[in-house]
């Protein structure tokens, strides 16, 4: 086998599988909702194990020494590919970062898989397609993760984004969620092209769409300043879009609520990942020399401008909110602005700071949303906050869980969601941003207020109904991973940040 | 198996785990989940015995061992590691704990039997084990800390077990009174330890016990700082260890079930405090101050808690005062610098406590939960076991050789003598005289003279032998575990070395250079006299309380008519509870209600928050008029936005 298709494996594999998940729906017509949700689910965690064993390619207890066993691969020790380990002609970078956000995908897309399954069955809308989609759509995040080149960026933004268009209107009949993709949609497009547009220029000013490349290209004189500012402006405003910053948020909120709970919730988790990790390269591998080429730090200071916003008005936003799927839309836009601190910051601790905080608000927002859609099956038509007055008496279990997932996003310790904030903040003071934090901790402050009272109504509001037995079905599965997740990220943060800080050692 | 110590507390954990999850819906059984809960302590105990025995073939001065798990917090300089510290003190603990916990759980299942919150209870006993365990084999002050925490997180949960059962005591009505108190007293020693730790974080720069003792080593005594931190520490242990002026919790917490107050009130919890100060013997060293006050709050609580224990009527009170004053002893071996002898009477009282306070488990659960010994007598007949038991445990508190108690309290009054002085010495000793007499009291009133319970009602009986074989073994350690410190002076003739001193040497080896102690084996002639009188000051005791108590008479009557104003302040315990009650907690009360709550509280904070929401929530509504659902409307926003930034990054 060649050596570049297995440091890429888990891309190569879950493309594969995608495609073959839908052959495999052509060729059986039976009851092929479930011969796919097992195969997705099978591909997914093989995926995972995959991400794993490349992480560190060069290490001998990886997939390549594995293989090298039996001769398939040579020796791990010989191995020399090209400087930053990419592979197919620096299309692709392997292992590290890109792994560690693989394994926050897949696990993104098994939890939401396990979920959907009871959901699609009880709306009868149970098409092999959701799997299948799922699928390409970890495909495509994979590939922004492990892009080293603007081209397959691109690509892998594209197939993630149209699969969330598919997504987001799945329920056909349902009049919100169509209009929430064909929106998606338009507005999606309008800002593809303001991203193409800024690789083109980016390729016009440096010559070249390789991150290592450009980096270089901008280390010494720059022979079209104005088109690389211009090229760079746009980028950042496409990517802004994807992680859904301000002032390109909007689209969000009314996305989120619109969509199925389920898609919302894979799309807010491991889309932001992957909008993250899109960002973070660029950023950091890509244009830290253009970044302050002229002695200035116009582009960072922009970044905490934008940060700042994003995280008041998201929060500002959320705390007005009467529904509670819309006000998790919001705070998902807030959580964005705390995640682009890591960028202002743009040294090795916002770095890991990211990595965290995506792994953390993976399982806390996933859980929360995945809590909604249990309970819309259990009867509960709306989420409005009236609505979960006295839950902790008709289900305490979920209101245990819901708590768990709120105090988390709140950022109150033990829970991952205050060590994640806590590195992102650090980060920024040590960049000399302190203004940011104080911004973030107010921002915070005023999240705890909608975060908390969500857990009020649930605790100390009384409800005439009596004790429901709600059917989570395999969504407990899910449950039972995120709060897992929460918990091991909140006792053992070192752990997680240890891993985080090895990804970027190999490069 | 030192390396794999972790196992020590995952046991416990699992165990909660367990039973607190599945216990209730799934287990059912008793029986399961009294095997469940029991085993995991007992597998603690396996697994310490094989780490113990490791350590006894090591060399002496090369026991201690740091076991990292993993890295807990790591932020800038301050590194926390989950790391357990395996050395000649926390093995002791560990096997104290894990053993006896072990035979309370199998006791407890018998004792327990047929309560509704049967699962509850076994999940609260492991996670107490847990968090004690993690408290000792703490190789930092924090993970301490967090067991510290946590022990008294369970001992709340424990002491308001029957929540819904009342209990009398001052201010107290219900069981959750008792168990609130217990709490609230003791999170103003929690802070004394948080501001303790802030303060050693700042001079050290470090939590870990190894590097702080060895940086003290080398300090000169006499800081101010050192002062501060060791007094604030020493604030702590008056709370756990139930000691003036933080002491007011302990008898109270004889709310709880009696098996928790055998382990968590007598042989284990409350002894945080001694192990506290022994971890940080080199620090506590350093300052002449703390010291004296160790010593004084040590020896005042000891005799204190033994005078107003000679009038209690409740079986358990006279236990738990009981308690306090031997943790008092202990104190006072620490302030003195006896640190080995602190342990050693740690560990003894351990076993004699704990099987006293099970023995009186047996005797309220063989007398329909009644509590008073004014209401029993001549229980010897119907309760032989528990009566023989009961009786090895007392004379082994009374202090008569050669029982266990004797060796550790003669340790420690002997050190008072030496290292303190003979005052120190003499009111120990009528502690000792007081300890004594109360405790036979009991014993004869319970078991001997008339049966003065009601025939009808009452039909006492032997307990099972689920609780009446860990009486056994506790008897037989009561016993004999007072050979492991046979003093030098007794020792030396018939060739039995002290044990435990020498086990415990090189723990101490840094206190007691600073200290300038060494072990000095001169005037055998004053020690021999000092045992001699001490036995006799014992005896005397028991043979005053014989000739009031053992056969029915009216003279403790006439006695307490002839000295009643004395009697009046026993009974009312020095009226401490009242004066804090008037002193302290009406007036905090007061103020609170109109100060804080109705002006500070109403007025201005939440003024300012409900202003401030309102301005929020005031920019959230404009802000959502731009959320307007319109296409067309956000991309002309974007537009706006990409403007600004090219336009700011082009010419800005």
């Amino acid at each position: 086998m060649h050596i570049d298709v297995i440091l890429a494996a888990p891309i190569v594999f879950v493309s594969i599988m995608a495609t073959a998940s839908m052959v495999l729906d052509a060729l059986k017509t039976k009851e092929n909702g479930k011969t796919i949700f097992l195969f997705s689910i099978y591909v997914l965690m093989a995926t995972f194990l995959l991400s794993a064993l490349t992480f560190s390619p060069s290490s001998h207890f990886g997939l390549v020494a594995l293989l090298s066993k039996f001769g398939l691969a040579p020796a791990p020790e010989t191995l020399h590919v090209s400087g930053m380990l990419t592979v197919f002609n620096g299309m692709v970078g392997v292992g590290g970062y890109g792994c560690f956000f693989d394994m926050i995908f897949t696990l993104g897309g098994i939890m939401t898989i396990l979920a959907a399954r009871p959901f699609l069955e009880s709306e009868k809308l149970e098409h092999s397609e959701f799997y299948t989609l799922i699928l390409f759509a970890v495909a495509g995040m994979m590939l922004i993760s492990h892009a080293t080149n603007m081209l397959t960026l691109f690509i892998g933004i594209e197939v993630m984004s149209v699969t969330f268009y598919i997504l987001s209107g799945y329920t056909r009949t349902n009049e919100k969620a169509v209009e929430s993709s064909l929106k998606y949609f338009l507005l999606g497009a309008f800002a593809t092209g303001f991203l193409v547009y800024g690789i083109a220029l980016i390729y016009g000013a440096t010559g070249s769409m390789d991150y290592a490349t450009i980096a270089s290209a901008t280390h010494g004189d720059i022979r079209f300043p104005t088109l690389l500012l211009v090229g760079i402006g746009l980028m950042i405003v496409g990517l802004s879009f994807k992680t859904a910053l301000f002032p390109f948020h909007q689209w969000a909120p009314d996305v989120y609520s619109g969509a199925p709970t389920v898609v919302t919730a894979f799309m807010s988790t491991a889309g932001k990942a992957a909008a993250l990790a899109a960002f973070m390269p660029i950023i950091m591998v890509s244009l830290p020399a253009a970044m302050s080429y002229d002695g200035s730090n116009k582009i960072q200071m922009m970044l905490a401008v934008i940060s700042a916003l994003t995280m008041l008005i998201g929060n500002i936003s959320a705390l007005v909110q009467k529904d509670v799927k819309r006000m998790l839309a919001f705070s998902s836009v807030a959580h964005a602005g705390y995640l682009l601190m890591g960028l202002v910051a743009a040294n090795p601790e916002g770095r890991n700071g990211i990595m965290f905080y995506s792994a953390s608000y993976l399982f806390m927002q996933i859980g929360s949303f995945i809590i909604l859609s249990v309970l819309e099956r259990s009867g509960q038509t709306n989420h409005s906050l009236e609505s979960f007055n006295g839950l902790s008496k008709k289900y305490p279990i979920l209101a245990a869980l819901m708590s768990i997932f709120m105090f988390s996003l709140a950022g109150i310790p033990p829970f991952a969601g205050f060590f994640g904030k806590y590195y992102l903040f650090t980060a920024a003071i040590h960049a000399d941003f302190t203004w940011l934090t104080i911004v973030a901790v107010v921002s915070s402050i005023i999240s705890v207020y909608f975060y908390i009272g969500l857990i009020v109504n649930m605790y100390f509001k009384e409800s005439q109904e009596q004790e429901h037995e709600s059917q989570p079905g395999l969504a407990a599965i899910s449950l039972v991973l995120s709060t897992a997740g929460i918990i091991i990220l909140g006792l053992l943060p070192s752990v997680v940040l240890s891993i985080a800080q090895a990804s970027f050692g190999n490069h | 198996m030192i390396q794999y110590i972790y196992l020590v507390p995952l046991f416990p954990l699992i165990g909660f785990l367990i039973v607190g999850l599945f216990g209730k819906k799934y287990l059912k059984s008793e029986t399961l989940i009294g095997t469940i809960a029991s085993s995991a302590i007992g597998l603690s105990f396996i697994v310490a015995c094989a780490a113990f025995f490791q350590l006894i073939g090591e060399n002496p001065e090369q026991r201690s061992h740091i076991v990292p798990v993993f890295t807990w917090i790591q932020t800038g300089a301050l590194n926390i590691n989950i790391a357990y510290q395996v050395d000649q003190l926390s093995i002791i603990y560990t096997l104290i704990i894990t053993g006896i916990g072990t035979l309370i759980h199998i006791y407890s299942a018998g004792y327990m039997h047929g309560d509704k919150g049967f699962p509850r209870f076994f999940a609260y006993l492991n996670l107490f084990i847990f968090m004690m365990l993690n408290l000792v084999l703490a190789d930092n002050l924090l993970l301490t800390f967090l067991g510290w925490e946590g022990v008294g997180l369970c001992s709340y949960l424990l002491i308001g077990f029957w929540y819904d059962r009342k209990f009398e005591g001052s201010n107290i009505v219900w069981t959750g009174d008792a168990a609130k108190k217990a709490f609230i007293v003791n999170r103003i020693g929690d802070f004394g330890v948080l501001i303790a730790m802030f303060l050693l974080y700042q001079v050290f720069g470090t939590l870990e016990y190894d590097s702080i003792n060895q940086q003290a080593a080398s300090m000169t005594a006499g800081g101010g700082m050192i002062t501060a931190i060791t007094l604030l520490l020493f604030l702590g242990c008056t709370g756990k260890s139930a000691q003036i002026p933080l002491g007011v919790w302990l008898p109270d917490a004889m709310a709880g079930p009696t098996p928790v107050s055998a382990l968590i009130h007598a042989a284990t919890m409350v002894t945080a405090g001694i192990f506290l100060i022994a971890r940080n013997a080199t620090l506590f060293a350093l300052s002449h101050e703390t010291m004296a006050v160790v010593t004084g709050i040590g020896i005042t609580t000891a005799l204190v808690a033994a005078t107003v224990g000679i009038v209690q009527n409740d079986i358990k009170k006279v236990l738990a005062y009981s308690t306090v004053s031997q943790l008092g002893f202990m104190f006072v071996a620490l302030g003195v610098g006896a640190w080995w002898a602190a342990v050693f009477h740690v560990m003894t009282h351990a076993f004699f406590k704990a099987l006293l306070f099970l023995g009186s488990g047996s005797v309220i659960h063989g007398m329909h939960e009644e509590q008073d010994i004014q209401k029993m007598g001549n229980l010897k007949k119907y309760m032989p076991t528990t009566y023989k038991t009961f009786l090895i445990g007392t004379v082994a508190i009374a202090g008569i050789p050669p029982l266990s108690g004797f060796f550790s309290k003669d340790e420690i009054l002997w050190k008072a003598f030496d290292n303190g002085s003979p005052i120190l010495w003499a009111v120990g000793a009528i502690a000792a005289f007081c300890t004594a007499f109360y405790m036979f009291r009991m014993m004869f009133l319970t078991f001997h003279g008339k049966e003065r319970f009601d025939h009808h009602h009452v039909h006492p009986h032997e307990s099972p032998l689920s609780m009446t074989f860990p009486l056994m073994v506790l008897a037989v350690l009561s016993i004999f575990g007072g050979f492991l410190g046979v003093p030098y002076a007794l020792g030396h003739f018939i060739g039995v070395p002290n044990i435990l001193e020498h086990w415990l040497e090189p723990i101490f080896a840094n206190a007691d250079k600073i200290l300038g102690h060494a072990a000095h084996h001169e005037n055998h002639a004053i020690e021999y006299g000092l045992m001699v009188v001490s036995t006799a000051i014992a005896s005397l005791g028991i043979f005053i309380a014989y000739r009031l108590y053992y056969s029915e008479s009216s003279k403790p009557t006439e006695l307490a008519q002839k000295l009643s104003g004395l009697y009046k302040l026993l009974w009312n315990k020095y009226f401490v509870d009242e004066i804090y009650q008037n002193l302290f907690v009406s007036p905090i009360r007061d103020m609170s209600e109109k100060f804080l709550w109705k002006i500070f509280d109403v007025k201005i904070i939440d003024g300012f928050i409900n202003n401030t929401a309102k301005a929020t929530g005031h920019s959230g509504e404009y802000i959502r008029k731009m959320q307007s659902g319109v296409a067309q409307n956000y991309a002309v926003y974007m537009l706006v936005g990409i403007i600004l930034i090219v336009g700011y990054l082009v010419f800005g």
